[in-house]
C-alpha cells in the first residue's frame, strides 16, 4: 500500500501474476452472469471457434489492473478514472502477469499506465487510471 | 463510400428504458473470490469494486432466449450494421463516488455514437455506448463509455 506522498513518474507498482483455471473461469462467469460458451464448453470453443484453449474474459482482465490500483492506493486515496482495452486472447492455463508505473504526477491526480501480459511478453490488456491521492487534498 | 447510412446514424442517440438494480453483499463477495480480490473491503462485500459493474450489463433471460453460443442476444440498441463481426473493443470509467453493499442503482444506456475507420485489414465500425449509473435521485456514480468494434 503506498505511504501517500506523491510518487516519482516511472514508479512501479507491485506486480501481480494471475494463472486463471477452469474453476476461477467458472466462478467469475457465473458471478457476471455470462453464459458464453467460449469461457466454459472446451470442445465448442475449439471446434467452433477456433480457439486452442478457454478465454479469459477481457472484463477479468480489467478487474486485475484495478486490483493494481486498488492493492497499491493508500488510504483516502480515490480512484477517479479507468480504462482498458484487450488487445488480443489470452487462455486457461497462460501465466499472465499485471504490471503498472506512474506515468504522469499533476498536483493531487497520479496516472498510471498499467498492462497484462502473456508468457510471451506480449499485452493481453492495456490500461489507465487517474488517481487522487489524499494527503494532497 | 460510408458504411454508415442516414438510417443507421439515425440510432446515435436512443437509449434503454432505465434498468434498477440492487448491490448485495452477496453478490459482492461471490466477485471478490471469482477475481481474486486481495482486499479486505471488497472481500467482505462493503464496497464493489469498478468492474463489478459489467455483471449489471447482463441480461437475466429465459433459457430458451440464449443463442446457439450460449450468448444473450446482442442489445436492442445495435443497429443492423453491414459488417458482422463485432468484438470488444474496451471502456472508459469516470468513477463519481465509490459504490457500498445496499446501494440502489439505476443503469441508463445511450448509444452514443458510430463511426468508421480504415483498419490494416478492412473497414471498421466503432460503436460507442454510454452507461450511466446513477443513484436513484439522479446523481452520477460512474460514468462508463464501453466501444465495441464491428468488423
Amino acid at each position: 500500500m503506498s505511504d501517500n506522498t506523491m510518487p516519482p513518474v516511472g514508479q512501479a507498482l507491485p506486480e501481480r501474476r494471475f494463472t486463471p483455471g477452469t474453476v476461477q473461469l467458472f466462478l467469475y462467469n457465473a458471478a457476471i452472469w455470462n453464459p458464453h460458451r467460449i469461457h466454459y464448453d472446451l470442445p465448442y470453443t475449439q471446434q467452433q471457434e477456433d480457439h486452442p484453449a478457454l478465454l479469459v474474459d477481457g472484463p477479468l482482465q480489467g478487474d486485475w489492473l484495478t486490483q493494481l490500483i486498488y492493492d497499491w492506493m493508500g488510504e483516502g486515496d480515490e480512484l477517479l478514472a479507468f480504462g482498458y482495452s484487450n488487445r488480443r486472447a489470452a487462455y486457461v492455463g497462460d501465466e499472465l502477469v499485471a504490471r503498472g508505473e506512474v506515468s504522469a504526477v499533476d498536483g493531487e491526480r497520479i496516472t498510471l499506465a498499467l498492462q497484462v501480459l502473456n508468457g510471451q511478453g506480449r499485452a493481453t490488456t492495456l490500461g489507465h487510471a487517474t488517481v487522487r491521492r489524499a494527503a494532497c487534498r | 463510400m460510408s458504411l454508415l447510412d442516414e438510417a443507421i446514424r439515425s440510432r446515435i442517440g436512443t437509449s434503454l428504458p432505465p434498468q434498477r438494480f440492487e448491490v448485495t453483499r452477496s453478490d459482492l463477495r461471490k466477485y471478490a473470490v471469482a477475481t481474486g480480490q486481495r482486499q479486505a473491503r471488497y472481500r467482505d462485500g462493503d464496497e464493489a469494486p469498478l468492474l463489478f459493474l459489467f455483471s449489471a450489463l447482463m441480461p437475466v433471460l429465459p433459457l430458451e432466449e440464449l443463442l446457439e453460443d450460449g450468448r444473450q442476444p446482442d442489445s436492442t440498441l445495435l443497429p443492423e450494421l453491414p459488417l458482422k463481426r463485432i468484438m470488444a473493443g474496451g471502456s472508459e470509467y469516470q468513477v463519481h463516488r465509490r459504490i457500498v453493499a445496499g446501494d440502489v442503482l439505476v443503469l441508463r444506456q445511450i448509444l452514443a455514437d458510430l463511426y468508421e475507420k480504415q483498419g490494416t485489414e478492412g473497414p471498421l465500425i466503432f460503436l460507442v455506448f454510454e452507461n450511466r449509473f446513477e443513484t436513484e435521485a439522479g446523481e452520477p456514480v460512474v460514468t462508463e463509455r464501453l466501444t465495441r468494434i464491428a468488423r
